[in-house]
């Protein structure tokens, strides 16, 4: 390889490109038995009594009395496998109905009868006054900035929910076999689900082993929710002897699993009176769900996220996950960063126009961080930040104020806006989680053959990870890339190398994985088989501390610049999207095709959130239930977008690389909003920004001036 | 009993007329690489081609077929045409997760077979009944672009 970031074709192409691959739905296990879930119907209740119909031979109910630790572990283990005497959201698991044929226990499952007594329920954030979990840190002298400011101005933003929509629905195998439990699911994260079927059936860990059957598409969606139905179907594998198979319709899916967390966020600034920022003010409400979950982790994200890629002279941040008698809301790629920063974005762009100024952009470059700055936490910024060359490269490609400027005056119908984003994301998990809770391990194994297999619990869910290891590893060792070898990871085989999230594989297990090829070129000996183990190691960090909100969250961050120009047809309300550019500092991408399919789709399921993802809840209900009432952008719906990384490598990363998966999602909403705020000539505040909404506020604003 | 060409040879079904065809291809036929993504016509995944157009098979009635001849990708898999798309596929990094490919592959043959030299227009149109989450759909367009250049005169 001349180059580590040259594309190769990538290790899996050629069995999912020939439909060989097997995803859950594909398995033929003799002797299988079809699961399917029995779910309440009521937001909020007590359940007085449910009635099993009389069933065959061969047809189980499976309950909370078939789950010796009723709780799925997470974080804490708040949330039932199986609802016992109560239920907190529509479509939350009673029980489950097992047995040969699927039409008959879907019948079953139609035949059970559960009593209710209703229980008063929230359905919304407004409507909840129950804080599940309640954070806040403050940086420099806030209280003094705001008193002696010569003006205050505040806004609010809302975001919706968002679902993950992978095109494979969540699926998963459970199987018993002397005393040994096996799952074999859709995943992300093969030792969570370890977890969690260890606690709730009470065994020791050495009787589970999980198995992550290739992932369609995950985004966040398969990061917690498999540890639930993984829990479910390790029940009823071990209550009925048999393999259980449990695959979701689409509606359930879309109905009852994890989204994207609904947020209301206010900001207020503190101006001097020559409209300098004296001191910011973010308080974050992200609707939890039901049950708490990953809540409490995301809004760590969003509360850190808050300043955006800015330095104030300070910040303070308050946070709230809101518990609603609606489905839990957990992990979804950028994890609570998105609803921040199409805040702050929009809130900075709003104190500009509010101050007179033309463009945003000039406001927003006065307060860049830069390197050696002080994060909003108290770390900070080590490495060189490049977004001054990044704005560079993302006005000469987008001439994007030129248009601005060429926008500010249009009439007719058809009027075209522009906006640009800019955005960070912190890289792996927040605070010292990987040195206390993950502590990753991994190990590459040589055979007599001199192939060398990767063993790590990273899962590839179409992100790449089994290419970028590979590459990672032939590169190091110079060797092939057909000798390198990585399959799905088995918890029996593989150790402990966390979790496949927080933008962290690449640059956490792929340098453990740098640094294992390095000691196995030193040691190599022809035709041995060999091993050798690494072992995260912790950078040189200000330790983070959550009490105190302090410290630095990651050791490094990677940025963005996005900006999107689009044009609003004034009469119907509905914009058309014309131009899309993406400028990112990933520290150096281990192949650029996949990094370009990371910054596409990423992008394109940004402006999706921004525009056409509309979910709403109504009566608790989740009123979105398939893809045809849930619109995610389809190629007809996007245009050819314009990308480029800049390369500012990252000591901490293999070949200088850092996260990069979540990153592409952050930027597009914001830059979205303020396009179509040009365009449309009104403020954008809430997404998804809907043709009826915009619509709403076009007329709204007439009417204002009349 | 339904007589039908399915992968270009001669089959028999014998069962619930109005089973999906999804169904039947999958379970009795072992033609796994046909997926399931919505199951409402609405996702493509389950994209196979039925006397050469694209159909999605998750609201197609196995009692429709009656003479018809159905094509999923392990019959298409051989051809030539499917080795430029498959280069072309790479190429371009138009495969992620891989679920929607698939049915991806039947759109572009069907597609191409209409329309060998589609525009960008075109092609997107062409796709339109397939959904994709993980690419954002321009690197598979590139992808058919690319092979409608690579294969001319195969379609």
């Amino acid at each position: 390889m001349v180059n580590i970031s040259q594309s190769i074709t990538k290790k899996d192409h050629i069995e999912k490109m020939t439909g060989e691959t097997q995803y859950i739905a594909d398995y033929v296990i003799p002797g299988m038995n079809h699961a399917k879930i029995v779910r309440a119907w009521r937001p909020h209740a007590r359940i007085k009594s449910v009635r099993f119909p009389e069933m065959e031979t061969g047809y189980f109910v499976i309950d909370y009395r078939d789950v010796p630790k009723n709780g799925v572990k997470i974080i804490r283990s708040e949330q039932p496998v199986f609802a016992e005497n109560e239920v907190r959201f529509i479509g939350e698991a009673v029980a489950m109905i097992v047995g040969a044929d699927v039409i008959k226990v879907n019948a079953y499952v139609e035949q059970v009868k559960i009593e209710y007594e209703d229980l008063p329920a929230a359905l919304s954030l407004d409507a909840s006054d129950d804080a599940m979990v309640s954070y806040h840190y403050a940086h420099g002298a806030v209280t003094d900035a705001f008193q002696k400011a010569a003006r205050v101005i505040e806004k609010t933003y809302y975001t919706g929910h968002q679902e993950q929509a992978y095109i494979e629905p969540q699926g998963a195998i459970g199987l018993y076999q002397d005393g040994k439990i096996t799952v074999i699911a859709s995943m992300q994260c093969p030792y969570y689900v370890k977890d969690a079927v260890t606690f709730a059936m009470d065994v020791p860990a050495e009787s589970v082993q999980i198995i992550q059957s290739t992932t369609g598409g995950a985004f966040g969606g398969k990061e917690d929710y498999p540890s639930l139905i993984g829990c479910m179907v390790a029940a009823a594998a071990k209550k009925t002897g048999k393999p259980v198979r449990l695959i979701f319709e689409r509606g359930e899916d879309m109905t009852v699993t994890t989204k994207r967390h609904p947020a209301q966020i206010v900001y207020s600034a503190a101006l001097d009176e020559h409209d300098g920022i004296l001191g910011i003010k973010a308080d974050i409400k992200l609707d939890g769900g039901a049950y708490e979950g990953l809540s409490g982790v995301v809004l760590q994200r969003s509360m850190i996220a808050a300043a955006g890629v800015y330095r104030f002279p300070c910040i303070e941040v308050s946070g709230q996950v809101m518990m609603t008698h609606t489905v839990p809301n957990g992990a979804f790629r950028g994890f609570g960063a998105p609803q921040s920063f199409f805040a702050i974005e929009r809130f900075m762009t709003h104190l500009a126009t509010h101050l007179g100024i033309q463009d945003p952009v000039d406001f927003k470059k006065r307060y860049f961080v830069k390197q050696g700055d002080s994060t909003a936490t108290g770390g900070s910024f080590r490495y060189p930040v490049i977004l001054p060359e990044m704005l560079e490269t993302a006005e000469s490609l987008s001439r994007y104020t030129e248009k601005h400027e060429r926008y500010r005056m249009q009439t007719g119908r058809y009027r075209k806006g522009i906006g640009m984003s800019f955005f960070l994301h912190g890289c792996g998990f927040t605070g010292s989680a990987e040195k206390d809770y993950i502590k990753s391990v991994i190990k590459l194994v040589k055979y007599p053959d001199d192939t060398i297999e990767l063993l790590t619990s990273t899962t590839d869910m179409g992100q790449g990870v089994k290419t970028t290891f590979a590459k990672i590893v032939a590169e190091v060792m110079a060797l092939p890339i057909d000798q390198i070898k990585i399959v799905n990871p088995d918890t029996d085989r593989v150790p402990n190398s966390g979790p496949t999230v927080a933008s962290r594989s690449l640059m956490i297990v792929g340098k453990l994985l740098e640094r294992a090829a390095k000691r196995l070129k030193s040691e190599y000996v022809a035709g041995k088989y060999q091993e050798v183990e690494e072992r995260y190691v912790h950078p040189e960090m200000v330790p983070w501390d959550i009490t105190s909100f302090s410290g630095d969250a990651y050791p490094t961050y990677s940025w963005g610049i996005n900006v999107i120009e689009v044009e609003v047809d004034t009469l119907l309300a509905e914009t058309k999207l014309i131009g899309v550019w993406g400028i990112f500092d990933v520290g150096r991408a281990i192949d650029e095709t996949i990094m370009r399919g990371q910054i596409e789709g990423g992008m394109l399921q940004g402006i999706g959130y921004a525009s056409s993802e509309k979910m709403e809840i109504i009566g608790g209900a989740v009123r979105q239930s398939g893809l045809s009432d849930y619109i995610i952008p389809t190629a007809k719906d996007t245009v050819p977008f314009v990308t480029r990384t800049l390369d500012n490598p990252y000591d901490g990363g293999p070949f200088g690389a850092k996260g990069a998966g979540e990153l592409t999602i952050i930027g597009s909403a914001p830059a979205y909003a303020e396009a179509v705020e040009q365009a449309a000539g009104v403020p954008v505040a809430i997404i998804p920004m809907t043709p009826e909404r915009l619509l709403a506020a076009m007329k709204q604003q007439k009417r204002g001036e009349r | 009993m339904i007589e039908f060409y399915l992968n270009q040879k001669k089959v028999q079904y014998d069962g619930e007329p109005t089973r999906r065809l999804l169904d039947v291809l999958r379970e009795d036929f072992g033609l796994t690489e046909v997926k399931e993504g919505c199951g409402e016509g609405e996702c493509g995944a389950c994209a196979v081609l039925i006397d050469g157009k694209t159909r999605q098979s998750c609201i197609t009635a196995i009692g429709s077929l009656e003479g018809l001849s159905v094509m999923t990708l392990e019959g298409y898999k051989h051809s030539e045409q499917y080795k430029v798309l498959d280069q072309s596929f790479a190429e371009a990094g138009a495969v992620q997760c891989g679920f929607c490919t698939p049915g991806m592959i039947m759109a572009a043959q069907s597609l191409l077979a209409e329309n060998p030299e589609p525009s960008d227009a075109e092609i997107r149109d062409g796709i339109s009944g397939n959904l994709c989450r993980c690419t954002g759909y321009n690197m598979i367009v590139d992808a058919i672009r690319m092979a409608s250049q690579k294969g001319k005169g195969l379609w």
